[in-house]
């Protein structure tokens, strides 16, 4: 505790730096994601394969792809950035098929009928019911990619990873207890925001 | 004529008939016989694969499938409210999809609501999850008549809904087809709900019609045997209580 309390804006400019990685990097994740889910949705035998084949890179443990990223994008933010783009489509893309296919088929069909085109029936009628569906997946990945953002801290990154790195390097417990804690703090309000947003957009 | 991929026969052929404006027709049959196929080649939502369906003159085809479709009310049995929007919202769907101006969507949703029979006031701003099953379509039949269609599709409209609340429905029915001339389709395999409701019955079997007729010349003079004993025809209890219940129906009171 220490350390927190000695250098309360090092600590803050890291958890900083952490957040900001990981909400670009799951800016990015989401661009590819929800495009890739609304595709798999729309075709019954694209889901499973494609699911397959993101559920496979996601069990790849991540010390593995980083160093594999390391090797082609060298060390700094590039290769922790890419990984975390990488592991979230998983958690992104499940959620964005099961939200989409979890409406009501019938509020389709009469969406259909009563005259609204296919981008109509996407935007006012599928996203809006599976937005919390949605929502839940962006908060899944979020802690997962707080935690996994620690490794950046390896690999020459940015973030608290930095913090608890030195510390194993210098023999320095209270740096890496400051660094896990502020990541833990991070996680945790992250999850309680996107929890809020998961309910307001539920249907009441 | 109607075949769906990878089946080995044809879900709808050889039929013919014609709607007048402000009839409302019946298809009657069993469950798979190609009643609901048929009923929406009319809005396109099943392409056919052969033969022709004109509405107003036009060949459904030369239309845009999306104008098509707004121009013509829908309603089915699973109702499919929109579960994140509230019923007048619901109600404003084709009207807004059509640039209506704001306070004219408002004014014709209130307009409905008492159409159907149920308090504006109370349920503009109630949630599809807040209403009973005969309250969801009086909700579904307002939303497809919303935008004024000259003509109407129902598919088997009230078949979920309480024995109570659907001759209710049914009466609603008659008097909106009645006063605003709506032009309709309605699907049901339900042989006492067809001789209420009907001018004229289609009474169709394995994809084809067996006979058109109105419901008591269907009774009288059933042009095939599977069209007899549908109907119960010779059994003059059967045809009092038919006759009755069409009375009932258009009286007013039951």
């Amino acid at each position: 505790m220490n350390y927190l309390t000695a250098h309360p804006a090092r600590v803050a400019a890291l958890a900083a730096a952490h957040l900001e990685l990981v909400g670009v990097a799951l800016a990015v994740a989401l661009l590819v994601a929800v495009p890739l889910g609304l595709w798999a949705a729309r075709r019954r035998n694209v889901a499973p394969w494609l699911l397959g084949v993101l559920g496979a890179i996601y069990t790849i443990p991540s010390l593995a792809l980083l160093a594999v990223l390391v090797e082609w994008f060298g060390l700094g933010y590039t290769p922790i950035f890419v990984a975390l783009v990488v592991y979230a489509q998983f958690m992104l893309a499940r959620n964005v098929v099961a939200g989409i296919n979890g409406v009501d088929r019938a509020q389709v069909d009469a969406a259909r009928g009563l005259g609204m085109s296919p981008s109509q029936i996407l935007l006012r009628v599928e996203f809006p019911q599976a937005l919390p569906v949605l929502i839940g997946g962006v908060r899944i990945a979020a802690i997962a990619m707080i935690s996994i953002a620690t490794l950046g801290g390896y690999v020459g990154g940015v973030g608290l990873g930095v913090l608890i790195f030195n510390g194993l390097t210098l023999h320095q417990p209270q740096m890496i207890v400051a660094g896990s804690l502020a990541a833990c703090a991070l996680a945790i309000a992250v999850d309680a925001t996107l929890r809020l947003a998961e309910r307001r957009t539920a249907p009441r | 004529m109607v075949r769906y991929p990878g089946s080995d026969r044809n879900a709808v052929n050889g039929v013919s008939f014609e709607l007048l404006g402000g009839e409302l027709v019946v298809l009657l049959g069993p469950s798979g016989c190609g009643k609901s196929t048929l009923l929406r080649t009319v809005n396109r939502l099943v392409p056919l694969d052969a033969g022709r369906v004109v509405v107003d003159g036009r060949d459904v085809t030369e239309l845009d499938p999306v104008e098509l479709r707004r121009s013509i009310g829908y309603v089915i049995q699973a109702v499919g409210l929109f579960a994140h929007m509230s019923v007048a919202q619901n109600i404003a769907v084709v009207p807004s999809l059509q640039g209506w101006k704001g306070s004219d969507v408002a004014q014709r949703v209130d307009e409905l609501l008492t159409l159907v029979g149920l308090d504006p006031a109370a349920y503009r701003n109630r949630r599809p999850s807040q209403l009973s099953g005969g309250e969801a379509q009086r909700v579904g039949v307002a939303r497809a008549i919303a935008a004024r269609p000259r003509a109407l599709l129902m598919d088997e409209p009230f078949g979920a809904v309480d024995v109570l609340a659907r001759t209710a429905l049914q009466r609603e029915l008659v008097r909106i087809v009645r006063d605003l001339e709506t032009t309709t389709l309605f699907v049901t395999h339900d042989v006492d709900e067809a001789f209420r409701l009907a001018d004229r019955i289609v009474v169709m079997r394995a994809g084809r019609v067996e006979q058109v007729a109105p419901p008591l010349e269907l009774f009288d003079q059933p042009a095939t045997a599977y069209v007899r004993d549908t109907v119960h025809a010779g059994d003059d209890v059967y045809r009092r209580y038919f006759v009755h219940a069409r009375e009932l129906l258009r009286s007013g009171n039951e």
